[in-house]
């Protein structure tokens, strides 16, 4: 699709056969089309990596069912209501990280859960929504590209939530949460120069950083740099989930018939390794059509950001879109031994609700940008 | 108007920004997820042959299936050594995180005590890598059942079925069969660790270890596929193990009995050979042990009440207990002299109570003080005339006697199948100076005429020869194994045997000793008339050997003498005289005289064994030696 240099995008749904019943009910075709490819693709792979689990299939059916319709509920939404509810939302984020620190429920040794009695919520996946809106928000309200004061305050607005999350401690969710507000400044047109110096002192900060980490983060930093140290336990995934994908060659071994995952050498291979159970099952081959369907939905993120009407949606769909890549990247990477082990699941794929729910009314933030056009 | 231009412009600019900002995130997109698909090309496809290798390796497992032990019968078929099954709780320590934790928790469910724990670390210490070590033994289907409802808790915990060695004669066989135990790191190096795969068990002494390599059998092999956890899920080939050959002993369960009936509380060893197969009828070294408890590990506190106990149940006298023969060598002296054509059975010589070498002061005592007067050979026998034996062992030199001696198994290890035989010594001038450092003296050769000095020999050495004289210098190598079966086979196999005949010239040579020997029981005046029987004629000649030396002006009292410095008592003997079936030798430790303490114990066995019935005649005062 071509980048329309003209005048604000209406034009392009002139098109009355593209317009009409769906550009009423808020939906994105094409997007709308790639996430249901993908959801299917997801569906099929999770039967196999559940081990044939009818039911967890279904559990996973019926949370993207919701996700979907949750979708479609804030597609529904304008991107000026949006726009508004941004900054409150991020206030209400950070009063809950705060709260979750104080009073939340330690799972897996970090303190991530908020008990609100019904459900267990988890502050972080709120703010990996409410940092972009907001960054968006902050650059909206003047012309692109911002000022550094306004790049400033943004900065603070990130590293706010980002270090609380942090602390709880998740480091995963934190460097997430802050792509989610990076990629906002990237698209909205961030200096290059700003982002080459911020790039050096990140670079000369590692090591400090080094020594504020957990003592189970840098094992997993250690084993990433060389996963046959500690062969049993946390090079323990790095090796099982290489041999996963190597052993599926070109072709794969066949759906249902991988043996990593189904003799359980493979661990959490229905979750943040369920792309090494699809490298070994349907080969490079199998791989390449998935990452041709995520390819597909940032590309038309992009071009959604690219035909907003105004400068919130176009940053705030940017941003969107990219940090959906970053999610592909940073468990795509991981699970292929080019980063460490950290826990970001396979977005869309890997069975469990919280990300999903939060990529979906992300996706329905995207259609809205796309559909509201007055 | 201008501001309407200026927001168009700003909307244009910024248009053109977000378009740029666009294409260059395409950009990195496609540059990261290249990045990504290079790393899946050199996992997928470069690599994919090693992870292939790598995958199947995890999956697949080869499993060995060890062999049954072979078993052991005695003559008569009855199980000397037997194989049941029992559950053991073994831990793979490699497997586990927190052992003491799971330990604490184990015993939550099966019954532990510190005998449990003690024996737990110490095979912990030994462990070969990644094999379970036993925590407890022999659970009970309780004890199996509730540990299978919360295995789950437990990963690196298995309840492992195998078959034990057990001994259901205990101490009355230990000495012969040994027993096998855990293989430990050292014997790990010596077996051939593929065929031992599986194998927890190894023979550690006698029979066991002697004939390991037939009792083990061949271990087979199942390849399995497994899950990460370890678990079995199916059987994807196999072959079966070969199981071990069952042994069939020549040892005679009811001799056997009768022979630790006849030592009774004796400290002292018994040994039984068939002359006309070289086979044991019985090996009895009293006191002895249970071997049953050394198969799982013995406890440490009982293994020291056992090897530091003062009579040494431990040690097997029977074949690594090695005494002076005394004057059960005299016949085998004789022997030499008649087949070297030193003497013939005619020859007197005169015994005065002491002998002197030529130009020598030192005179050596014959036990008789009186001495005996002039004797030929077969008085020299029966009374076991010292003199005379000086004088021919002198006539013969050391190294005829020696090598003649060797003949009969004297001096060296006989060969036996039981693991840890010892060779006795019939020293030499050779010996003394490669040894000794020392020149041999001519007085020494006496001395080793009458079997006394540095001369030793083992009860088994004793049976052997005395078997070799029965069957008129055909000497077998003594065998505790007759045959070997393949289980479910029709018939056991013989087990080879190795025989030499000695040369004494002329076959009335032997005629003459034999005759002297059953002279020794059968005259009034010989050492053993006490055992002399109606049913069958028995050829023998006791011995005593010195533990303690008397000064030259001492006399020997028995009473005075503290236990352990009282001579052995020794007797050979084979029987029927005319038909041998059956040769003895017994050394009772401390027994003092050979003809009142040794011989009785011969006859019994030679009565259990041959069906006599006569009442032993109450021994006399110690007579003779």
């Amino acid at each position: 699709m071509a980048i329309r240099p003209g005048s604000a995008g209406a034009q392009r749904l002139d098109d009355p056969s593209q317009s009409g019943l769906l550009m009423r009910l808020h939906i994105d075709a094409p997007l709308l089309v790639g996430l249901l490819l993908l959801c299917a693709f997801g569906l099929v792979v999770l039967f196999s990596a559940t081990d044939q689990d009818a039911g967890a299939v279904e559990r996973q059916l019926v949370r993207l069912t919701l996700a979907f319709g949750l979708m479609f509920a804030v597609a529904q939404v304008h991107p000026y209501q949006l726009r508004r509810w941004s900054l409150p939302l991020y206030a209400l984020g950070v009063l809950m990280l705060v709260a979750t620190l104080l009073i939340g429920d330690v799972g897996k040794g970090a303190q991530r859960w908020l008990d609100l009695g019904v459900l267990r919520f988890q502050p972080s996946e709120m703010l990996k929504l409410a940092v972009p809106m907001t960054v968006a928000w902050v650059l909206a309200d003047r012309s692109l590209p911002p000022r550094l004061g306004r790049v400033l305050a943004a900065t603070v607005l990130i590293l706010i939530p980002v270090v609380l999350i942090a602390k709880q401690p998740d480091l995963g969710t934190a460097i997430l949460v802050a792509a989610a507000g990076v990629t906002v400044l990237f698209i909205g047109g961030l200096s290059w120069r700003v982002i080459l110096l911020v790039g050096a002192a990140a670079a000369a900060l590692a090591p400090l950083l080094w020594y504020r980490l957990h003592d189970y983060q840098r094992q997993r930093v250690l084993t990433f740099l060389d996963p046959s140290s500690d062969p049993l336990g946390t090079g323990y995934h790095i090796i099982q989930s290489q041999i996963a994908i190597g052993s599926g060659g070109l072709h794969g071994k066949g759906w249902l018939l991988g043996t990593q995952s189904h003799l359980e050498f493979l661990p959490e291979h229905h979750t943040d390794f369920i792309f090494a159970v699809i490298g070994e099952e349907f080969g490079l081959t199998g791989i390449l059509v998935l990452l041709a369907l995520y390819v597909f939905i940032i590309y038309r993120g992009l071009s959604i950001a690219v035909d907003a009407p105004d400068t919130y949606g176009k940053v705030l769909a940017g941003g969107l879109s990219l940090v959906f890549f970053v999610y592909v990247f940073v468990n795509t990477g991981m699970v292929t031994g080019l980063l460490p082990v950290v826990g970001v699941p396979l977005p869309l794929i890997s069975y469990g609700g919280t990300s999903m729910v939060t990529l979906m009314v992300g996706f329905g933030m995207l259609m809205a940008i796309q559909t509201h056009r007055k | 108007m201008l501001r309407l231009d200026s927001n168009l412009q700003d909307r244009q600019r910024e248009q053109r920004l977000v378009g740029a900002r666009a294409i260059v995130a395409g950009v990195l997109v496609l540059a990261a997820l290249s990045v990504v698909l290079v790393r899946l090309v050199h996992l997928q496809i470069t690599d994919h042959e090693h992870f292939s290798t790598l995958s199947q390796d995890n999956r697949v497992k080869l499993q060995p299936v060890p062999p049954s032990r072979g078993l052991i019968y005695d003559a008569h078929g009855a199980l000397l050594a037997d194989n049941h099954p029992s559950f053991s709780l073994e831990i793979t320590v490699e497997k586990v995180d927190d052992l003491p934790g799971t330990i604490a928790a184990l015993a939550q469910i099966v019954r532990l005590d510190d005998k449990d724990r003690e024996r737990f670390d110490r095979l912990k210490a030994q462990r070969v890598r990644f094999q379970g070590v036993p925590l407890r033994l022999n659970l009970t289907p309780e004890e199996v059942a509730r540990f299978s409802l919360d295995s789950y808790r437990f990963p690196g915990v298995d309840v492992r079925a195998e078959l034990i060695r057990t001994y259901p004669l205990g101490a009355l066989t230990a000495h012969v069969l040994g027993y096998v135990g855990r293989i430990n790191e050292q014997e790990m190096g010596r077996i051939d660790a593929s065929d031992y795969a599986g194998t927890h068990f190894i023979g550690k002494g006698g029979v066991e270890k002697a004939h390991e390599g037939l009792l083990h059998g061949q271990a087979g092999y199942q390849q399995v596929e497994v899950n990460a956890h370890g678990r079995v899920l199916r059987t994807l080939e196999s072959k079966p193990p070969v199981a071990g050959r069952d042994l069939h002993l020549y040892l005679d369960l009811g001799l056997q009995r009768a022979a630790a009936a006849a030592l009774g509380d004796h400290r002292g060893a018994v040994v039984a050979i068939d002359p006309r197969t070289g086979g044991v009828l019985a090996l009895v070294s009293n006191p002895s042990f249970d071997p049953n408890p050394f198969v799982e590990g013995i406890g440490a506190q009982e293994y020291h009440a056992l090897l530091y106990a003062p009579d040494k149940p431990l040690f097997n006298r029977a074949v690594r207990g090695q005494y002076p023969p005394g004057s059960t060598v005299k016949p085998f002296v004789g022997l030499a002299g008649l087949a070297e054509g030193v003497i013939d059975s005619h020859k007197v010589k005169y015994c005065s109570g002491a002998y002197r070498l030529p130009g020598q002061s030192h005179s050596y005592r014959c036990w008789r003080h009186g001495g005996h007067g002039g004797v030929a050979l077969e008085a020299a026998l029966v009374q076991s005339c010292d003199v005379y034996f000086y004088d021919l062992a002198h006539e013969l030199g050391i190294e005829r006697l020696k090598n003649f001696l060797g003949e009969f198994g004297f001096g060296a290890r006989t060969g036996i199948d039981l693991a840890g035989e010892l060779g006795g010594l019939v020293p030499s001038k050779e010996w003394k100076e490669r040894v000794r450092k020392q020149l041999w003296f001519p007085g020494e050769t006496l001395i080793v005429g009458i079997g006394q000095g540095a001369f030793l020999a083992t009860p088994l050495q004793l049976a052997v020869a005395t078997a070799t004289m029965a069957n008129h210098g055909h000497f077998f190598q003594p065998r505790v194994a007759r045959a070997a079966q393949v289980p479910g086979a029709p018939r056991a196999e013989d087990l080879p045997v190795v025989s030499h005949l000695i040369d004494a010239g002329n076959p009335q040579r032997w005629e003459q000793v034999i005759h002297a020997m059953t002279q020794v029981v059968e005259s009034p005046r010989g050492t053993a008339k006490g055992i002399r029987s109606r049913d069958y004629r028995i050829a023998g000649k006791t011995g005593t050997a010195q533990v303690f030396t008397l000064g030259r002006n001492q006399a020997y009292n028995a009473a005075r003498l503290a236990e352990k410095m009282r001579d052995h008592a020794l007797f050979i003997a084979f029987a029927p005289a005319d038909d041998p079936r059956i040769a003895v030798a017994v050394i009772v430790e401390n027994g003092g005289h050979g003809g009142t303490v040794a011989a009785p114990v011969a006859r019994k066995v030679m009565d259990a064994y041959l069906g006599g019935s006569t009442l032993i005649a109450e021994p006399e005062a110690a007579d003779g030696d």
